[in-house]
Protein backbone atom coordinates (compact mmCIF):
# COMPACT_ATOMS: atom_id res chain seq x y z
CA UNK A 1 0.00 0.00 0.00
CA UNK A 2 3.03 2.81 0.40
CA UNK A 3 4.66 1.60 -1.93
CA UNK A 4 2.04 3.14 -4.09
CA UNK A 5 3.43 6.13 -4.16
CA UNK A 6 5.47 7.11 -7.68
CA UNK A 7 6.50 10.88 -6.74
CA UNK A 8 10.23 10.23 -6.67
CA UNK A 9 10.72 7.13 -8.75
CA UNK A 10 11.61 6.86 -11.76
CA UNK A 11 10.17 4.78 -15.15
CA UNK A 12 13.02 3.17 -17.08
CA UNK A 13 11.78 3.54 -20.79
CA UNK A 14 13.10 5.94 -23.60
CA UNK A 15 11.62 8.40 -25.13
CA UNK A 16 11.90 12.15 -26.72
CA UNK A 17 10.93 12.97 -22.68
CA UNK A 18 13.67 11.11 -21.10
CA UNK A 19 16.09 12.36 -23.06
CA UNK A 20 15.41 15.78 -22.67
CA UNK A 21 17.62 17.67 -20.71
CA UNK A 22 16.24 17.60 -17.19
CA UNK A 23 16.69 21.87 -16.89
CA UNK A 24 14.06 22.10 -19.78
CA UNK A 25 11.56 19.48 -18.03
CA UNK A 26 12.29 21.41 -14.65
CA UNK A 27 11.31 25.33 -16.28
CA UNK A 28 8.73 23.53 -18.33
CA UNK A 29 6.99 21.88 -14.87
CA UNK A 30 7.65 25.39 -13.40
CA UNK A 31 5.75 27.12 -16.28
CA UNK A 32 2.99 24.34 -16.49
CA UNK A 33 2.47 24.50 -12.62
CA UNK A 34 2.03 28.71 -12.90
CA UNK A 35 -0.20 28.44 -15.80
CA UNK A 36 -2.73 26.63 -13.86
CA UNK A 37 -3.09 28.54 -11.18
CA UNK A 38 -3.10 32.01 -14.08
CA UNK A 39 -5.53 30.33 -16.02
CA UNK A 40 -9.19 30.90 -15.00
CA UNK A 41 -11.95 29.38 -17.81
CA UNK A 42 -12.73 26.03 -19.29
CA UNK A 43 -10.88 26.91 -22.54
CA UNK A 44 -7.35 27.42 -20.58
CA UNK A 45 -7.86 24.19 -18.45
CA UNK A 46 -9.08 22.68 -21.97
CA UNK A 47 -5.80 23.32 -23.13
CA UNK A 48 -3.66 22.52 -20.37
CA UNK A 49 -5.21 18.82 -20.78
CA UNK A 50 -4.46 18.28 -23.94
CA UNK A 51 -1.04 19.55 -23.75
CA UNK A 52 -0.25 17.23 -20.65
CA UNK A 53 -2.24 14.50 -22.52
CA UNK A 54 0.15 14.80 -25.16
CA UNK A 55 3.29 14.88 -22.81
CA UNK A 56 2.30 11.51 -21.08
CA UNK A 57 1.74 10.27 -24.61
CA UNK A 58 5.13 11.05 -25.76
CA UNK A 59 6.73 10.10 -22.63
CA UNK A 60 5.92 6.55 -22.94
CA UNK A 61 4.89 6.37 -19.15
CA UNK A 62 1.72 3.86 -19.06
CA UNK A 63 -0.98 6.35 -17.21
CA UNK A 64 -1.58 4.15 -14.78
CA UNK A 65 2.18 4.59 -12.77
CA UNK A 66 0.56 8.65 -12.40
CA UNK A 67 -3.13 7.86 -11.40
CA UNK A 68 -0.97 5.47 -8.51
CA UNK A 69 0.77 8.85 -7.29
CA UNK A 70 -2.32 10.81 -6.89
CA UNK A 71 -4.01 7.64 -4.28
CA UNK A 72 -1.66 9.71 -1.57
CA UNK A 73 -2.87 13.43 -2.36
CA UNK A 74 -6.92 11.83 -2.36
CA UNK A 75 -7.40 13.23 0.98
CA UNK A 76 -5.90 16.63 0.16
CA UNK A 77 -7.82 17.01 -2.59
CA UNK A 78 -11.33 16.61 -0.53
CA UNK A 79 -10.09 18.96 1.85
CA UNK A 80 -9.49 21.18 -0.97
CA UNK A 81 -12.76 20.75 -2.40
CA UNK A 82 -15.12 20.55 0.47
CA UNK A 83 -13.80 23.85 2.00
CA UNK A 84 -13.85 25.60 -1.59
CA UNK A 85 -17.24 24.20 -2.11
CA UNK A 86 -19.12 25.21 1.39
CA UNK A 87 -17.09 28.46 2.49
CA UNK A 88 -17.22 30.11 -0.26
CA UNK A 89 -20.14 33.42 -0.55
CA UNK A 90 -21.91 33.67 -3.44
CA UNK A 91 -25.32 32.45 -5.31
CA UNK A 92 -26.46 29.78 -2.83
CA UNK A 93 -27.61 26.92 -4.64
CA UNK A 94 -28.42 23.85 -2.00
CA UNK A 95 -28.69 24.77 1.73
CA UNK A 96 -28.39 21.61 4.10
CA UNK A 97 -28.17 22.58 7.56
CA UNK A 98 -25.45 25.39 7.90
CA UNK A 99 -23.80 24.73 4.96
CA UNK A 100 -24.37 25.98 1.19
CA UNK A 101 -23.15 25.45 -1.44
CA UNK A 102 -22.89 27.87 -4.11
CA UNK A 103 -21.77 28.39 -7.32
CA UNK A 104 -19.35 30.26 -6.91
CA UNK A 105 -18.08 27.76 -4.43
CA UNK A 106 -18.71 24.58 -7.06
CA UNK A 107 -16.91 26.40 -9.70
CA UNK A 108 -14.15 27.23 -7.50
CA UNK A 109 -13.93 23.50 -6.01
CA UNK A 110 -14.07 22.18 -8.96
CA UNK A 111 -10.85 24.64 -10.63
CA UNK A 112 -8.76 23.87 -7.35
CA UNK A 113 -9.20 19.90 -7.90
CA UNK A 114 -8.60 20.01 -11.75
CA UNK A 115 -5.73 22.05 -10.45
CA UNK A 116 -3.92 19.68 -7.89
CA UNK A 117 -4.77 16.83 -10.54
CA UNK A 118 -2.86 18.56 -13.25
CA UNK A 119 -0.35 19.66 -10.91
CA UNK A 120 0.58 16.57 -9.87
CA UNK A 121 0.34 14.34 -12.76
CA UNK A 122 2.77 16.88 -13.98
CA UNK A 123 5.16 16.82 -11.29
CA UNK A 124 4.89 12.66 -11.36
CA UNK A 125 5.49 12.86 -15.01
CA UNK A 126 8.98 14.95 -14.47
CA UNK A 127 9.90 12.65 -12.00
CA UNK A 128 8.38 9.76 -13.94
CA UNK A 129 11.06 10.45 -16.83
CA UNK A 130 14.10 12.44 -15.01
CA UNK A 131 16.30 10.30 -12.61
CA UNK A 132 17.02 11.89 -9.39
CA UNK A 133 19.89 12.42 -10.13
CA UNK A 134 19.74 13.90 -13.13
CA UNK A 135 17.10 16.30 -11.52
CA UNK A 136 19.04 17.45 -9.07
CA UNK A 137 21.84 18.09 -11.44
CA UNK A 138 19.28 20.22 -13.48
CA UNK A 139 18.54 22.01 -10.01
CA UNK A 140 21.87 22.68 -9.37
CA UNK A 141 23.05 23.74 -12.52
CA UNK A 142 19.89 26.16 -12.95
CA UNK A 143 20.29 27.69 -9.26
CA UNK A 144 24.66 27.69 -9.63
CA UNK A 145 24.10 31.37 -9.71
CA UNK A 146 23.24 31.73 -6.35
CA UNK A 147 26.51 30.16 -5.67
CA UNK A 148 27.81 33.65 -5.38
CA UNK A 149 25.56 34.66 -2.31
CA UNK A 150 27.06 31.32 -0.67
CA UNK A 151 24.05 29.33 -1.04
CA UNK A 152 25.39 25.81 -0.20
CA UNK A 153 23.80 24.71 -3.59
CA UNK A 154 25.83 21.27 -4.77
CA UNK A 155 25.21 20.11 -0.91
CA UNK A 156 21.41 21.14 -0.93
CA UNK A 157 21.14 19.08 -4.64
CA UNK A 158 22.74 16.34 -3.17
CA UNK A 159 20.91 16.17 0.01
CA UNK A 160 17.78 16.40 -1.79
CA UNK A 161 18.79 13.46 -4.76
CA UNK A 162 19.56 11.23 -2.44
CA UNK A 163 16.42 11.75 0.13
CA UNK A 164 14.88 10.75 -3.35
CA UNK A 165 17.06 7.63 -3.77
CA UNK A 166 15.46 6.58 -0.09
CA UNK A 167 12.20 7.16 0.05
CA UNK A 168 11.46 3.81 -1.64
CA UNK A 169 13.63 2.32 0.49
CA UNK A 170 12.34 3.84 3.78
CA UNK A 171 8.63 3.03 2.57
CA UNK A 172 9.43 -0.48 2.12
CA UNK A 173 10.71 -0.17 5.49
CA UNK A 174 7.74 1.34 6.77
CA UNK A 175 5.46 -1.24 5.62
CA UNK A 176 7.95 -3.89 6.70
CA UNK A 177 8.04 -2.31 10.81
CA UNK A 178 3.88 -1.84 10.11
CA UNK A 179 3.63 -5.41 9.33
CA UNK A 180 5.68 -6.54 12.47
CA UNK A 181 3.66 -4.72 14.53
CA UNK A 182 0.45 -5.92 13.19
CA UNK A 183 1.56 -9.34 13.71
CA UNK A 184 2.12 -8.72 17.07
CA UNK A 185 -2.01 -7.34 17.56
CA UNK A 186 -1.03 -3.51 16.59
CA UNK A 187 -4.07 -1.47 14.92
CA UNK A 188 -3.61 0.80 12.76
CA UNK A 189 -7.07 0.94 11.12
CA UNK A 190 -9.45 1.32 13.36
CA UNK A 191 -10.73 4.46 16.08
CA UNK A 192 -10.98 8.08 15.17
CA UNK A 193 -7.90 10.00 13.64
CA UNK A 194 -6.61 11.11 16.94
CA UNK A 195 -6.20 7.13 17.89
CA UNK A 196 -4.81 6.67 14.24
CA UNK A 197 -2.05 9.41 14.63
CA UNK A 198 -1.06 7.84 18.16
CA UNK A 199 -0.98 4.46 17.20
CA UNK A 200 1.61 5.62 14.36
CA UNK A 201 3.90 6.32 17.26
CA UNK A 202 5.50 3.25 17.80
CA UNK A 203 5.89 3.31 14.32
CA UNK A 204 7.64 6.77 14.10
CA UNK A 205 10.33 5.34 16.67
CA UNK A 206 12.00 2.20 14.87
CA UNK A 207 11.59 4.03 11.55
CA UNK A 208 13.68 7.09 12.42
CA UNK A 209 16.46 5.11 14.49
CA UNK A 210 16.54 3.13 11.01
CA UNK A 211 16.80 6.05 9.34
CA UNK A 212 19.88 7.80 11.52
CA UNK A 213 21.33 4.41 11.00
CA UNK A 214 21.38 4.53 7.14
CA UNK A 215 21.88 8.12 7.00
CA UNK A 216 25.16 6.47 9.09
CA UNK A 217 26.28 4.01 7.09
CA UNK A 218 25.32 5.92 3.64
CA UNK A 219 27.85 8.86 4.92
CA UNK A 220 30.40 6.73 5.89
CA UNK A 221 29.99 4.96 2.17
CA UNK A 222 30.05 8.10 0.62
CA UNK A 223 33.50 9.59 2.13
CA UNK A 224 35.14 5.71 1.21
CA UNK A 225 33.97 6.54 -2.12
CA UNK A 226 36.34 10.30 -1.90
CA UNK A 227 33.33 12.49 -2.13
CA UNK A 228 34.21 15.67 -0.63
CA UNK A 229 31.62 18.42 -1.62
CA UNK A 230 30.98 20.20 -4.71
CA UNK A 231 34.76 21.56 -5.60
CA UNK A 232 37.10 19.36 -7.75
CA UNK A 233 33.69 16.90 -8.93
CA UNK A 234 33.39 16.69 -12.38
CA UNK A 235 29.97 14.81 -14.24
CA UNK A 236 29.46 12.00 -15.13
CA UNK A 237 26.76 13.07 -17.10
CA UNK A 238 27.43 16.77 -18.06
CA UNK A 239 24.28 18.69 -18.65
CA UNK A 240 24.76 19.77 -22.61
CA UNK A 241 21.93 21.75 -24.35
CA UNK A 242 21.14 19.65 -27.60
CA UNK A 243 18.74 20.62 -30.18
CA UNK A 244 16.04 18.70 -29.11
CA UNK A 245 16.28 21.24 -25.96
CA UNK A 246 16.05 24.01 -28.04
CA UNK A 247 12.96 22.45 -29.64
CA UNK A 248 11.31 21.38 -26.04
CA UNK A 249 11.78 25.57 -25.25
CA UNK A 250 10.02 26.78 -28.28
CA UNK A 251 6.85 24.27 -27.40
CA UNK A 252 6.96 25.26 -24.02
CA UNK A 253 7.14 29.16 -24.96
CA UNK A 254 4.00 28.36 -27.56
CA UNK A 255 2.01 26.19 -24.55
CA UNK A 256 2.85 29.58 -22.28
CA UNK A 257 1.35 31.66 -24.81
CA UNK A 258 -1.55 30.13 -26.14
CA UNK A 259 -2.34 28.65 -22.31
CA UNK A 260 -2.22 32.57 -20.79
CA UNK A 261 -3.87 34.04 -24.13
CA UNK A 262 -7.11 31.67 -24.03
CA UNK A 263 -7.61 31.08 -20.17
CA UNK A 264 -7.01 34.27 -18.82
CA UNK A 265 -7.05 37.62 -21.59
CA UNK A 266 -9.55 36.01 -24.47
CA UNK A 267 -12.84 35.65 -23.27
CA UNK A 268 -16.14 34.17 -25.22
CA UNK B 1 56.90 -2.92 2.07
CA UNK B 2 53.46 -4.49 1.20
CA UNK B 3 50.56 -2.50 -0.04
CA UNK B 4 48.91 -2.47 3.60
CA UNK B 5 50.61 -2.79 6.89
CA UNK B 6 50.17 -2.07 10.49
CA UNK B 7 52.73 -1.67 13.01
CA UNK B 8 51.28 -1.81 17.08
CA UNK B 9 47.86 -0.75 15.63
CA UNK B 10 45.57 -0.05 18.94
CA UNK B 11 42.16 1.60 18.83
CA UNK B 12 39.77 2.54 21.97
CA UNK B 13 36.40 3.37 22.17
CA UNK B 14 35.24 5.56 25.02
CA UNK B 15 32.10 4.47 26.30
CA UNK B 16 30.32 7.49 28.12
CA UNK B 17 27.30 7.52 29.85
CA UNK B 18 24.35 9.67 29.26
CA UNK B 19 25.21 13.11 30.83
CA UNK B 20 28.92 12.47 28.81
CA UNK B 21 30.62 11.26 31.71
CA UNK B 22 33.60 8.59 30.94
CA UNK B 23 32.29 4.85 31.39
CA UNK B 24 35.32 3.15 30.64
CA UNK B 25 37.86 2.50 27.59
CA UNK B 26 37.50 -0.56 25.44
CA UNK B 27 40.20 -1.76 23.56
CA UNK B 28 38.64 -2.71 19.88
CA UNK B 29 42.02 -3.32 18.66
CA UNK B 30 44.84 -4.59 20.63
CA UNK B 31 48.59 -4.25 19.09
CA UNK B 32 47.83 -6.04 15.21
CA UNK B 33 50.59 -6.17 12.65
CA UNK B 34 49.65 -6.37 9.69
CA UNK B 35 51.41 -7.43 6.44
CA UNK B 36 49.75 -7.43 3.17
CA UNK B 37 51.43 -7.54 -0.14
CA UNK B 38 50.46 -6.75 -3.81
CA UNK B 39 48.23 -9.08 -5.23
CA UNK B 40 47.35 -11.19 -2.03
CA UNK B 41 43.68 -12.16 -1.29
CA UNK B 42 43.65 -12.13 2.77
CA UNK B 43 40.32 -13.32 4.65
CA UNK B 44 40.01 -11.48 8.18
CA UNK B 45 38.21 -13.98 10.12
CA UNK B 46 36.52 -13.33 13.68
CA UNK B 47 33.23 -13.51 15.43
CA UNK B 48 31.17 -10.75 16.21
CA UNK B 49 32.95 -7.93 18.43
CA UNK B 50 36.18 -9.54 17.17
CA UNK B 51 37.52 -6.16 16.06
CA UNK B 52 37.22 -7.20 12.55
CA UNK B 53 35.20 -4.44 11.35
CA UNK B 54 37.06 -2.03 13.18
CA UNK B 55 40.03 -3.00 11.69
CA UNK B 56 38.98 -2.84 7.80
CA UNK B 57 37.77 1.06 8.77
CA UNK B 58 41.84 1.32 9.74
CA UNK B 59 42.49 0.21 6.54
CA UNK B 60 40.30 3.37 4.20
CA UNK B 61 41.43 5.75 6.82
CA UNK B 62 37.68 6.13 8.57
CA UNK B 63 39.04 5.88 12.10
CA UNK B 64 42.30 6.64 12.94
CA UNK B 65 44.38 4.71 15.20
CA UNK B 66 44.96 5.22 18.81
CA UNK B 67 47.88 4.00 18.98
CA UNK B 68 50.57 2.74 16.35
CA UNK B 69 50.39 3.26 12.43
CA UNK B 70 48.98 2.40 9.44
CA UNK B 71 50.33 2.43 6.14
CA UNK B 72 48.27 2.02 3.04
CA UNK B 73 51.05 2.19 -0.16
CA UNK B 74 53.54 3.41 1.74
CA UNK B 75 51.30 6.29 3.19
CA UNK B 76 50.23 7.00 7.13
CA UNK B 77 46.46 7.01 7.24
CA UNK B 78 46.83 9.18 9.92
CA UNK B 79 48.29 12.16 7.82
CA UNK B 80 45.68 14.62 6.59
CA UNK B 81 47.49 15.09 3.24
CA UNK B 82 47.29 11.85 2.28
CA UNK B 83 43.65 11.26 2.80
CA UNK B 84 42.08 11.65 -0.66
CA UNK B 85 44.53 9.41 -2.13
CA UNK B 86 44.09 6.51 0.71
CA UNK B 87 40.54 5.88 -0.04
CA UNK B 88 41.25 6.12 -3.40
CA UNK B 89 44.15 2.96 -3.39
CA UNK B 90 42.26 1.12 -0.76
CA UNK B 91 38.47 0.79 -1.81
CA UNK B 92 35.75 -0.12 0.66
CA UNK B 93 32.43 -1.97 0.45
CA UNK B 94 30.81 -2.35 3.15
CA UNK B 95 27.99 -4.86 4.66
CA UNK B 96 24.62 -3.21 3.46
CA UNK B 97 23.89 -3.01 0.15
CA UNK B 98 20.97 -0.40 0.06
CA UNK B 99 23.26 1.90 2.45
CA UNK B 100 26.21 2.17 0.19
CA UNK B 101 24.54 2.78 -3.35
CA UNK B 102 23.65 6.61 -3.91
CA UNK B 103 23.01 6.52 -7.63
CA UNK B 104 19.06 5.69 -8.61
CA UNK B 105 20.52 4.10 -11.62
CA UNK B 106 23.60 1.48 -11.67
CA UNK B 107 25.92 3.37 -14.15
CA UNK B 108 25.66 6.60 -11.99
CA UNK B 109 26.35 4.57 -9.33
CA UNK B 110 29.67 3.28 -10.35
CA UNK B 111 30.64 6.41 -11.75
CA UNK B 112 30.24 8.40 -8.22
CA UNK B 113 33.93 7.80 -7.01
CA UNK B 114 35.30 8.64 -10.27
CA UNK B 115 33.18 11.81 -10.10
CA UNK B 116 34.44 12.44 -6.74
CA UNK B 117 38.20 12.40 -7.68
CA UNK B 118 37.80 14.65 -10.79
CA UNK B 119 38.15 11.94 -13.59
CA UNK B 120 37.36 13.77 -16.36
CA UNK B 121 33.67 12.86 -18.13
CA UNK B 122 35.05 10.69 -21.15
CA UNK B 123 36.84 8.23 -18.47
CA UNK B 124 34.34 8.12 -16.30
CA UNK B 125 32.45 6.38 -19.04
CA UNK B 126 35.01 3.76 -19.31
CA UNK B 127 35.91 2.98 -16.23
CA UNK B 128 32.09 2.14 -15.42
CA UNK B 129 32.24 0.24 -18.70
CA UNK B 130 35.48 -1.87 -17.73
CA UNK B 131 34.20 -2.06 -14.33
CA UNK B 132 30.48 -3.59 -14.95
CA UNK B 133 32.20 -5.68 -17.24
CA UNK B 134 34.62 -6.99 -14.43
CA UNK B 135 31.78 -7.68 -12.45
CA UNK B 136 29.71 -9.03 -14.65
CA UNK B 137 26.55 -6.36 -14.01
CA UNK B 138 26.91 -4.37 -17.91
CA UNK B 139 23.71 -5.41 -18.77
CA UNK B 140 22.04 -3.88 -15.62
CA UNK B 141 23.59 -0.45 -16.05
CA UNK B 142 20.48 0.88 -17.14
CA UNK B 143 18.13 -0.46 -14.10
CA UNK B 144 17.45 0.78 -10.60
CA UNK B 145 19.73 -0.97 -8.37
CA UNK B 146 16.43 -1.20 -6.16
CA UNK B 147 15.01 -3.57 -8.04
CA UNK B 148 18.41 -5.70 -8.00
CA UNK B 149 18.76 -8.52 -6.00
CA UNK B 150 21.56 -8.32 -3.08
CA UNK B 151 23.86 -10.39 -4.81
CA UNK B 152 23.55 -8.20 -7.82
CA UNK B 153 23.78 -4.57 -5.93
CA UNK B 154 26.52 -5.81 -3.83
CA UNK B 155 28.47 -6.77 -7.14
CA UNK B 156 27.40 -2.99 -8.26
CA UNK B 157 29.16 -1.69 -5.03
CA UNK B 158 31.95 -3.40 -5.91
CA UNK B 159 32.32 -2.07 -9.43
CA UNK B 160 31.42 1.23 -7.76
CA UNK B 161 34.55 0.82 -5.62
CA UNK B 162 36.98 -0.84 -8.84
CA UNK B 163 36.02 2.39 -10.99
CA UNK B 164 37.98 4.07 -8.58
CA UNK B 165 41.21 2.28 -9.90
CA UNK B 166 42.36 1.38 -6.56
CA UNK B 167 45.34 -0.95 -5.20
CA UNK B 168 43.08 -2.73 -3.18
CA UNK B 169 39.65 -3.62 -1.97
CA UNK B 170 38.13 -3.79 1.76
CA UNK B 171 35.63 -6.05 1.75
CA UNK B 172 33.71 -5.43 5.15
CA UNK B 173 31.43 -8.68 5.45
CA UNK B 174 29.93 -7.95 2.00
CA UNK B 175 27.65 -11.16 2.06
CA UNK B 176 26.48 -11.29 5.46
CA UNK B 177 23.18 -9.85 4.61
CA UNK B 178 22.54 -11.93 1.25
CA UNK B 179 21.08 -15.44 0.51
CA UNK B 180 23.74 -18.33 -0.28
CA UNK B 181 23.62 -17.48 -4.15
CA UNK B 182 24.18 -14.13 -3.75
CA UNK B 183 26.73 -15.10 -1.58
CA UNK B 184 28.42 -17.06 -3.88
CA UNK B 185 28.15 -14.54 -6.52
CA UNK B 186 29.96 -11.69 -4.54
CA UNK B 187 33.10 -14.07 -3.98
CA UNK B 188 33.36 -15.04 -7.44
CA UNK B 189 33.25 -11.79 -8.91
CA UNK B 190 35.72 -11.08 -5.94
CA UNK B 191 37.78 -14.10 -6.71
CA UNK B 192 37.63 -13.11 -10.51
CA UNK B 193 39.13 -9.20 -9.46
CA UNK B 194 41.98 -10.72 -7.53
CA UNK B 195 43.09 -13.27 -10.39
CA UNK B 196 41.97 -11.31 -13.97
CA UNK B 197 43.17 -7.26 -12.75
CA UNK B 198 45.41 -8.52 -9.66
CA UNK B 199 43.76 -6.20 -7.18
CA UNK B 200 44.74 -6.90 -3.72
CA UNK B 201 41.26 -8.35 -1.56
CA UNK B 202 41.24 -8.13 1.80
CA UNK B 203 37.86 -10.12 3.03
CA UNK B 204 36.18 -9.91 6.05
CA UNK B 205 33.56 -12.70 6.94
CA UNK B 206 32.17 -14.62 9.61
CA UNK B 207 31.61 -17.51 7.07
CA UNK B 208 34.17 -19.91 6.89
CA UNK B 209 33.80 -21.23 3.41
CA UNK B 210 34.71 -18.07 1.99
CA UNK B 211 38.51 -18.10 2.97
CA UNK B 212 38.78 -21.58 0.99
CA UNK B 213 40.64 -20.00 -1.70
CA UNK B 214 42.57 -16.50 0.04
CA UNK B 215 45.79 -17.19 0.25
CA UNK B 216 46.25 -16.38 4.11
CA UNK B 217 43.85 -16.00 6.80
CA UNK B 218 43.86 -13.97 9.74
CA UNK B 219 41.82 -15.09 12.73
CA UNK B 220 40.86 -12.12 15.35
CA UNK B 221 39.70 -12.56 18.78
CA UNK B 222 39.17 -9.69 21.25
CA UNK B 223 41.02 -7.03 19.30
CA UNK B 224 44.20 -8.93 18.50
CA UNK B 225 45.20 -12.07 15.98
CA UNK B 226 44.41 -15.25 17.55
CA UNK B 227 45.74 -17.54 14.26
CA UNK B 228 47.22 -16.54 10.68
CA UNK B 229 48.49 -19.00 8.22
CA UNK B 230 47.11 -20.19 5.17
CA UNK B 231 43.62 -21.80 4.93
CA UNK B 232 44.99 -25.15 5.49
CA UNK B 233 46.70 -24.78 8.14
CA UNK B 234 43.72 -22.66 9.72
CA UNK B 235 41.37 -25.58 9.30
CA UNK B 236 43.78 -28.34 10.85
CA UNK B 237 43.36 -26.58 13.86
CA UNK B 238 39.82 -27.53 14.28
CA UNK B 239 39.87 -27.23 18.17
CA UNK B 240 41.24 -24.03 18.31
CA UNK B 241 38.26 -22.67 16.05
CA UNK B 242 36.06 -24.18 17.80
CA UNK B 243 37.42 -21.93 21.07
CA UNK B 244 37.11 -19.05 19.35
CA UNK B 245 33.18 -19.78 18.78
CA UNK B 246 34.09 -19.65 14.61
CA UNK B 247 32.07 -22.84 12.68
CA UNK B 248 34.55 -24.86 10.65
CA UNK B 249 33.34 -26.04 7.49
CA UNK B 250 31.05 -29.38 7.29
CA UNK B 251 33.83 -31.47 4.77
CA UNK B 252 36.29 -30.18 7.27
CA UNK B 253 34.39 -31.43 10.64
CA UNK B 254 33.40 -34.69 9.00
CA UNK B 255 37.44 -35.39 8.19
CA UNK B 256 37.96 -33.89 11.33
CA UNK B 257 35.77 -36.41 13.29
CA UNK B 258 36.33 -39.23 10.53
CA UNK B 259 40.32 -38.54 11.88
CA UNK B 260 39.61 -38.93 15.24
CA UNK B 261 37.86 -41.76 14.68
CA UNK B 262 41.16 -44.05 13.28
CA UNK B 263 40.53 -43.13 9.38
CA UNK B 264 44.02 -41.98 8.38
CA UNK B 265 43.38 -38.98 6.51
CA UNK B 266 45.15 -35.54 6.53
CA UNK B 267 44.65 -31.91 7.88
CA UNK B 268 43.21 -29.41 6.92
CA UNK B 269 40.77 -31.24 4.09
CA UNK B 270 38.58 -27.71 2.92
CA UNK B 271 36.36 -29.57 -0.21
CA UNK B 272 34.60 -31.78 -1.62
CA UNK B 273 36.61 -32.87 -3.66
CA UNK B 274 39.56 -33.16 -1.84
CA UNK B 275 37.55 -35.65 1.40
CA UNK B 276 36.96 -38.07 -1.89
CA UNK B 277 40.11 -38.18 -2.79
CA UNK B 278 41.84 -38.67 0.31
CA UNK B 279 39.32 -41.34 1.10
CA UNK B 280 39.45 -43.03 -2.10
CA UNK B 281 43.14 -43.60 -1.15
CA UNK B 282 42.64 -45.42 1.67
CA UNK B 283 42.76 -49.31 1.82
CA UNK B 284 40.74 -49.83 5.02
CA UNK B 285 38.27 -47.87 6.45
CA UNK B 286 37.93 -49.10 10.27
CA UNK B 287 33.59 -48.75 9.89
CA UNK B 288 32.61 -51.22 12.17
CA UNK B 289 35.50 -50.43 14.59
CA UNK B 290 32.71 -50.51 17.74
CA UNK B 291 31.18 -53.45 17.00
CA UNK B 292 34.33 -55.99 16.74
Amino acid sequence: MLRDITLGQYYQTDSVIHRLDPRVKLVATFVFIISLFLVDNFIGYLIAAAFLACMVKISKVPFRFMVKGMKSIVFLLLVAVVFNLFLTPGEPLISVWKLTVTKEGLRLAAMMAVRLVFLIIGSSLMTLTTTPNNLTDGMEKLMSPLKRLHVPVHEVAMMMSIALRFIPILLEETDKIMKAQIARGADFESGNLIKKAKSLVPLLVPLFISAFRRANDLAMAMEARCYRGGEHRTKMKPLIYHRRDRYAYAVLLGYAVVSVYFGRIFTL
Amino acid sequence: MGIIETKKLIFEYIRRDEEGNVEGITRAIDEVDLDIKQGDFVAILGHNGSGKSTLAKHLNAILYPTEGTVWVDGKDTAKEEYLWEIRQNAGMVFQNPDNQIIGQVVEEDVGFGPENMGVPTKEIWERVEESLKAVGMYQYRKHSPNKLSGGQKQRVSIAGVIAMHPKCIILDEPTAMLDPNGRKEVVRAVRALNHAEGITVVLITHYMEEIIHADKAIVMDQGHIAMQGSPKEIFSKVEKLKELRLDVPQVTLLAYELKKRGVALPDGILTKEELIEALSGISHIPWGKAKE
